[in-house]
């Protein structure tokens, strides 16, 4: 990856900066600064700068990186995979791919959080949970989790929150689940005082500490057991069974709802999503209507909007960890939905009539593999089966698994002679004869097996709902993904200037290898020698995440900020066993922190201790160092955000990193804020021990909608030993915390989006986009601060923010009864998406610009907001009704405003039209305000019958 | 103004108890103030006769659009009653909180536990406060 002068020039930079040097040196002036330099040096204590170059490669141009990316792309060798486990083949519908996995449209996505502006994602979503719930049986399901394993350990913590009552602490697991769903169940369960017991579920006894129990349908190694009785029997026992099932086989088998389970959990990754060496997928979690409450993660909801019209919002938000705070049982925040909504496309695309015929091509094609493998003199150790078998061998099993490598095929090996072998619908028949050439059968007969014998035959219909039965041609299922495309606001659109959620670009080069089939196809359980593309990216990418964050040991495996919150404190946790001081579980946690952090701490079996904020925002050093003291025998850790949740570089942080290590704890170090510290000051430099990384917010993946996501940990060489291990995967250790996610590199797919991002930008690209992120959001601050109080500057003279900062709504609520979410309301009127609402402080908004808009896109969003504080000062001074008038009627839709009569004292035109700019183009909201309670108070989370769309809405003369 | 009746006592956390016929036993619910504070309330989860709390023990929860959080008992005792209207429609404590709207009869264990609550003109100074 070498430039010269006769070489492309690697200017990636300028493509991803917004900023020209005109703009630079105009908002340079606007600020008050000389020179950028001037602004990082007021801004981030002079103590903890890095001043150095970053020992990162020189960028390269996009068409070289491409080319080393293909060069890398076949260094990995996909073979044809029947190893099962969770991950099967997939056909992902060209449709889908183009235009949903590869489009910015929908890949950029925020989280639907302002839902006015996410109604085609939502829908997308709805559809998901419908096809879960009708392929389960059972009645609630949630909008996805991160993979199979973390949900089936977030169903364990499901059940003992509902059986408390009866103090179980017992976990039962069948012996026959995936191997690494026992490993992260294993994981979650320790640090909560769960006991895991695996066994054979034959042989599971639901005595009186037993609160419930996992089972797998198929199991692992094929075998489609009959749970009827194992349900009764956990009945019974006032327990509960969660079973982890194959969306697939519910199309032909009894679903876990119809034989007695409480949970249901499983990956829709065969729906559509690629299998990316283990992601990102997503993952699915379901259960009866009296568990609802504590199912955890984002629900979509069926509700109205004040004119009366169906609208989907997020239900249930308080159960989000983000509120419960310390009493959360779950740290879940971030979902899968862009692959949700693929697996849910998938549904549409295919209709209930396909995806039988997938299942019951898929069936035949194991019972002619089956029949075959028979024939030539080998042993089924499972009479009933699915998609996948398991052969005892007769003779000697490496005489096949040879003939598998010569054909280029990979078997699952159980050690014990017996050979799995997992087919899915990518298998040809070509396939299938050199599967059985390889056990030594002849091409055998096409067997179509019957339907499956009660108890275990499905007879109940799914996916019946219009909209998985009406995109039969290609026409129509394009238009409907754009149709839904056409309702959100993403960064194709205008700026999502979400503070801590750093919405920079997704650069379309970087997107690029993530479909490539070498990345795309890899099962994550073929064997390390098939990888080495992805081991170099791998390693790479922890290089320079260590360099960058100055902390050398690096996991990958994270699916999440909040899951690498859980392993870094694991890591402590561990570490703080091997040194003979387990007593250590008290967590320090300033009040400031995001939510998160002290969900994560619990789930980690640590008691949280709430440190106060000073008025300036940040963390009371003083009441810092007295709690450190008091707790000092038990402290095990601080959990801090640097620069803070406030938007600024405390100046204490050596101090407060100092104080905590001094006591015996560590220092553990949320990144969400790390855009703000690339190439100029590292965490390990200045005390933290541990940190994770959303790659999703500084490393360019794009946030999908809300997810995927990536949480990386980087840990001091103390730590090393302490990071996640894995059963199937190299470096696992005794003294570590065992696996956080199902697949040792967690969504590994993604890990090139920021492996790229990094080689394009290069040392000096990777700081220059910092300067300019902290650039931005000074200019901003000091453009908005005649207009309205920012909170929190930092420094000498006039201050500084870092690369976010808050914006103060709470003044208006007096003089005009106007709350901050009328303020982000109003902003959908002007096209744009509302900053981040009420964190870290209620009443306010938190604005993080990021390097890669314009100056014109930031002066845009500041006249927006400038305009907005005009109309609340015509309300303030009664030219504008309290209670009619453009914020409290915002959004304004199309309908609305076209309606035949207008009561309202402002104009149709400044209610849709109020910025000049709009004159080139219009976003409309595709629906009006969303009424949460009302959503909240009856919870419908399945598609409701097509009539309650037809409903006309309520014309705009009886509300806007 | 948020309502606060004279014949109320109160708690610091914003739980109301008010005298029934019976010696003892008391309706327990969430200020006026409360439920405005908190906004929709859209779930309730509430305990079961003959269950029993410390004082000043979380013995319920309440869901709200933006927020959630404990109702605490505030004197030990028993549960002796259950308001099911309020867990099937929430909005009650929004419409009606000293009415309709409340939660639970508690049988408290010692009396004297009461007299130490707020009187209407100390939880009135206590929200005033801020």
């Amino acid at each position: 990856m070498k430039s010269s002068r006769l070489g492309h020039e690697p200017d990636f930079l300028r493509r991803h900066v917004g900023l020209s040097p005109e703009d630079v040196a105009e908002m340079l002036e606007a600020v008050g600064c000389e020179t950028l330099a001037d602004l990082m040096d007021q801004t981030i204590p002079p103590d903890i700068r890095l001043g150095r170059e970053l020992d990162v490669p020189e960028a390269v141009a996009e068409a070289e990186l491409l080319a080393t990316l293909r060069e890398i792309a076949a260094e990995n060798r996909v073979w044809r995979s029947y190893l099962g486990m969770g991950y099967a083949g997939t056909i992902t519908p060209g449709v889908i791919q183009r235009n949903i996995l590869e489009n910015p449209g929908w890949y950029t996505q925020y989280t639907p959080y302002q839902a006015e502006v996410a109604q085609g994602r939502l829908e997308a979503l709805l559809n998901f949970q419908t096809a879960i719930i009708d392929l389960t049986g059972l009645e609630v399901a949630n909008a996805s989790l991160l993979d199979e394993a973390t949900a089936a350990a977030e169903a364990m913590c499901m059940l003992r929150g509902r059986g408390r009552k009866r103090g179980g602490d017992v976990f039962l697991v069948a012996a026959d689940c995936h191997p690494q769903t026992v490993g992260v169940v294993r994981t979650r369960a320790e640090p909560l005082g769960i006991e895991v017991r695996v066994a054979p579920p034959e042989d599971f006894s639901f005595d009186e500490r037993v609160f419930g129990a996992l089972v797998q349908y198929p199991a692992t190694d094929g075998r489609v057991g009959d749970y009827r009785a194992l349900c009764e029997a956990a009945r019974d026992a006032g327990s509960q069974v969660a079973v982890a099932a194959d969306l697939l086989a519910l199309a032909l088998l009894a679903p876990p709802g119809e034989f007695g389970a409480a949970v249901a959990v499983g990956s829709a990754q065969r729906f559509g999503v690629p299998m990316g060496y283990g992601g990102p997928h997503a993952a699915y979690i379901a259960c009866r209507e009296e568990f609802k409450r504590a199912l955890p993660g984002r629900i979509i909801g069926v509700s109205t909007d004040r004119h009366g019209a169906p609208a989907l919002r997020m239900a249930l938000q308080t159960r989000e960890q983000h509120i419960r705070r310390e009493r959360a049982t779950s740290n879940i925040c971030t979902a899968q939905v862009l692959l949700a909504v693929m697996a849910g496309m998938y549904a549409v695309y295919h209709g209930p009539r396909g995806i039988r015929r997938i299942a019951e091509r898929v069936r035949a094609q194991t019972a002619t593999l089956a029949r075959g493998v028979q024939a030539a003199g080998h042993a089924l150790v499972h009479a009933d089966y699915f998609d996948t078998i398991r052969v005892r061998v007769a003779g000697d099993p490496s005489t096949v698994t040879s003939a598998a490598s010569a054909k280029r095929i990979n078997l699952r090996e159980f050690g014990d002679g017996t050979l799995g072998v997992a087919l899915d619908e990518t298998v040809t028949a070509a396939d299938l004869d050199d599967l059985l050439d390889v056990f030594g059968a002849s091409p055998a007969e096409p067997c179509d097996p019957d339907a499956y014998a009660p108890p275990l035959g499905r007879r109940t219909p799914y996916l019946e709902h219009p909209v998985f039965n009406s995109c039969r041609s290609e026409t129509e299922m394009l238009r409907y993904i754009h149709r839904l495309e056409a309702r959100d606001l993403s960064l194709n659109t205008s700026m999502i200037p979400l503070g801590s959620c750093t919405m920079k670009l997704n650069a379309t080069t970087q997107m690029t290898p993530v479909t490539w089939p070498e990345f795309a196809s890899l099962h994550p359980f073929a064997p390390a020698e098939q990888a080495e593309g992805y081991e170099r990216i791998a390693r790479d990418l922890r290089a320079w995440l260590a360099e960058i964050s100055g902390l050398p040991a690096v996991s990958l495996q994270p699916n999440s900020g909040a899951q690498g919150e859980l392993a870094g404190l694991l890591a402590i946790r561990a570490r703080l066993k091997a040194r003979g001081q387990e007593r250590r579980n008290v967590c320090l946690i300033p009040s400031s922190a995001h939510g998160t952090n002290p969900a994560s701490a619990v789930l980690a079996g640590m008691e949280v201790v709430v440190v106060k904020c000073d008025a300036r925002g940040n963390v009371d050093t003083q009441d810092l160092a007295a709690k450190a003291a008091l707790h000092s025998s038990r402290l095990a850790a601080v959990m801090v955000t640097y620069p803070s949740t406030h938007g600024v570089f405390e100046a204490d942080i050596r101090d407060i990193c100092a104080v905590v290590r001094e006591h015996g704890g560590y220092v553990y170090l949320d990144g969400a804020n790390l855009n703000a510290q690339v190439g100029l000051c590292r965490p390990g430099d200045y005390g933290a021990d541990v940190i994770h990384i959303n790659l999703h917010k500084t490393f360019a993946i794009p946030h999908g909608g809300g997810g995927p996501g990536m949480g990386p940990i980087c840990a001091s060489a103390e730590l090393a030993s302490c990071l996640p291990g894995h059963p199937l995967g190299a470096g696992a250790s005794a003294e570590g915390a065992g696996p956080v996610a199902a697949a040792p590199l967690g969504s590994a797919s993604i890990l090139l989006i920021s492996w790229a991002y990094v080689a394009l930008l290069g040392r000096a690209g990777l700081v220059e986009a910092t300067r300019a992120a902290i650039l931005s959001a000074n200019y901003m601050a000091v453009r908005l601060e005649p207009h309205f109080d920012i909170l929190y500057w930092w420094g000498a003279g006039h201050g500084r923010v870092a690369h976010e900062f808050i914006v103060d709504l709470r003044p208006f609520k007096k003089t005009a009864g106007v709350t901050e979410e009328d303020v982000a309301k109003r902003l959908m009127d002007y096209g744009f998406h509302a900053p981040t609402m009420a964190f870290p402080v209620p009443g306010t908004i938190m604005i993080e610009p990021t390097e890669s808009e314009s100056k014109a896109e930031l002066d845009r969003f500041c006249d927006a907001l400038v305009s907005i504080k005009n109309e609340i000062a015509e309300i303030a001074d009664g030219r504008q009704d309290r209670e009619d008038n453009l914020l409290k009627n915002a959004p304004h839709t199309a309908r609305s405003v076209v309606a035949g009569e207008w009561p309202h004292a402002y104009s149709r035109e400044r209610a849709a039209y109020p910025a000049p700019w709009q004159s080139q183009h219009k976003f409309w909201p595709s629906v009006g305000r969303v009424d949460n309670a009302a959503g909240d108070r009856n919870l419908v989370c399945a598609c409701p019958p097509l009539e309650a769309y037809e409903t006309p809405a309520a014309p705009a003369s009886a509300a806007p | 103004m948020s309502q606060v009746p004279e014949d109320l006592k109160y708690t610091m956390e914003h739980e109301y108890l008010r005298e029934t016929d019976q010696p003892g036993v008391y309706v327990v619910g969430i200020t006026d103030y409360a439920q405005a504070e908190l906004g929709d309330i859209v779930y309730l989860e509430l305990p079961e006769p003959g269950d029993s709390f410390a004082h000043m023990e979380a013995f319920g929860t309440i869901e709200a659009v933006k927020a959630v959080n404990d109702i605490y008992c505030p004197a030990a005792g028993e549960i002796v009653d259950v308001n099911e209207a309020v867990h099937d429609d929430p909005s009650l404590v929004n419409t009606d909180p000293y009415g309709e709207g409340w939660m639970v009869k508690l049988r408290v264990d010692d009396v004297s536990e009461v007299d130490n609550l707020l009187d209407s003109v100390g939880y009135e100074l206590h929200i005033d406060g801020g």
